[in-house]
């Protein structure tokens, strides 16, 4: 599978979602997409699934367009946090439709998950509760086996034991079935460590697109005496520092290796990562007041 | 050993020195198997990339080799360049640490060198 996302913009009204997305996925991996509330993530996973169409800008798949082109749409199945199914069919009616839909559809797959998520099958959907919606999403985007498979939040409602249960599926069925998936969260910190790459959307725009393993490597914390550490960063792309006791902590991008013997060094774990890039903006603006 | 992972330190030279200390410390003998990238991946709940390299890792510095179609396995000068190599590191990972906090607390060497012979099987 091959994604081609070239000058993608969409807008509703006069807000610009996405605007000006460049993006090239390929090969078979689990990515997170990561960003804030309102950084255009879901619009952009609709796009990709087809939902709907971009308002400007190219998106590709395997050198096709993915709008209202079954050829591709069959492929890919993208599990939202809600609206994924209508109210009055039941369970076992979503499994039917999916299995006709998706070509690489796992029926004895899916009866063993609704029985790991002890899922009734005659339940209507209207009538679940937002934890067994969540696990009927998790349980069509795990039998889908679909080359391209994404999640949207799909754990809504879902108690952490059923969460570690999802990653550990997800994990197994990935491994059996290797393909792109695509895990849109905001709790980075239960999964950071299944992501081989990682996207930042920030502001309708992507931020950072890197393998977690190089994402690693760009980033230090140093700790130090406060002349010496403001000494050393200035110039250097700082995206946190916090003074205490004469101590000061940076946080440093964009950086590769630092050596410097003054200096304690160490690393920020993803989510603590995430939330010093996508503040910045925040803290130029308390900054400058 | 512990099995959590930590957070400061890459996934990929946990698992590495997981199996190192395995095989130091007599868990893993010389043509063992280790367990595969997918046995890793699931008990830790990491991708099996990762897994991979942590794995490649130890390929690379001759202390596992590639079976093909039948997996890892440890070899046999493995303990050896494990030993060698953590030597090496010892004194920066773990003596200058010491000193220097016994510098900052102003512990005597004589009392560094008592304590020392106090403990140990060396």
């Amino acid at each position: 599978m091959n994604i081609e996302v070239s000058k993608l913009k969409k807008v509703y009204g006069k807000k610009e979602a996405l605007k000006d997305i460049n993006l090239h996925l390929s090969g078979n991996k689990i990515i997170g997409l990561l960003g804030k509330n309102g950084a255009g993530k879901t619009t952009f996973m609709r796009i990709l699934a087809g939902h709907f169409r971009q308002s400007k800008g190219d998106i590709q798949i395997n050198e096709q367009p993915v709008f209202n082109n079954y050829e591709q749409t069959k492929d890919i199945c993208f599990i939202m946090e809600s609206n994924n199914f209508y109210e009055k069919f039941s369970v076992q009616e979503i499994l039917t439709i999916s299995s006709k839909f998706y070509p690489n559809w796992d029926e004895s797959y899916a009866n063993k998950l609704l029985d790991i998520f002890q899922l009734n099958a005659k339940q209507k959907i209207k009538t679940l509760s937002k934890g067994m919606y969540s696990a009927l999403g998790i349980i069509i985007g795990l039998s889908s086996n679909a080359p391209i498979t994404i999640f949207d939040e799909p754990y809504i409602g879902l108690d952490a034991s059923n969460r570690s249960t999802f990653y550990d599926l997800l994990l197994q069925s990935y491994q059996q079935n290797p393909r792109l998936i695509i895990l849109s969260t905001h709790l980075i910190d239960e999964v950071s460590k299944l992501f081989e790459e990682v996207i930042i959307f920030h502001e309708g725009s992507v931020m950072l697109h890197e393998l977690s393993e190089e994402l690693e490597k760009k980033h230090a914390i140093i700790k130090g005496r406060k002349e010496e550490i403001d000494q050393y960063i200035k110039n250097r792309h700082v995206i946190h520092e916090s003074t205490i006791l004469g101590q000061k902590t940076a946080v440093l991008f964009d950086e590769e290796k630092i050596d410097d013997e003054r200096f304690e060094v160490s690393k920020l774990n993803l989510q603590e990562l995430f939330v010093y890039l996508t503040k910045e903006r925040m803290r130029e603006i308390v900054h400058s007041n | 050993m512990s099995d959590r992972l930590k957070d400061d330190q890459p996934i990929f030279q946990q698992i590495a020195e997981l199996i190192e200390t395995n095989i130091i410390d007599g868990d893993l003998h010389a043509n063992d198997k280790v367990p595969s990238t997918n046995e890793f991946a699931k008990h830790f709940q990491i991708n099996p990339a990762t897994a991979a390299k942590g794995i490649n890792l130890l390929v690379s510095q001759e202390i596992i080799y590639k079976k093909r179609g039948v997996g890892m396995f440890v070899t046999e000068q493995a303990k050896e360049i494990i030993l060698q190599k953590r030597k090496s590191h010892f004194y920066e990972q773990y003596m200058r640490p010491l000193l220097e906090e016994a510098d900052r607390i102003q512990v005597h060497k004589d009392q560094l060198i008592t304590w020392i012979k106090k403990g140990g099987k060396v």
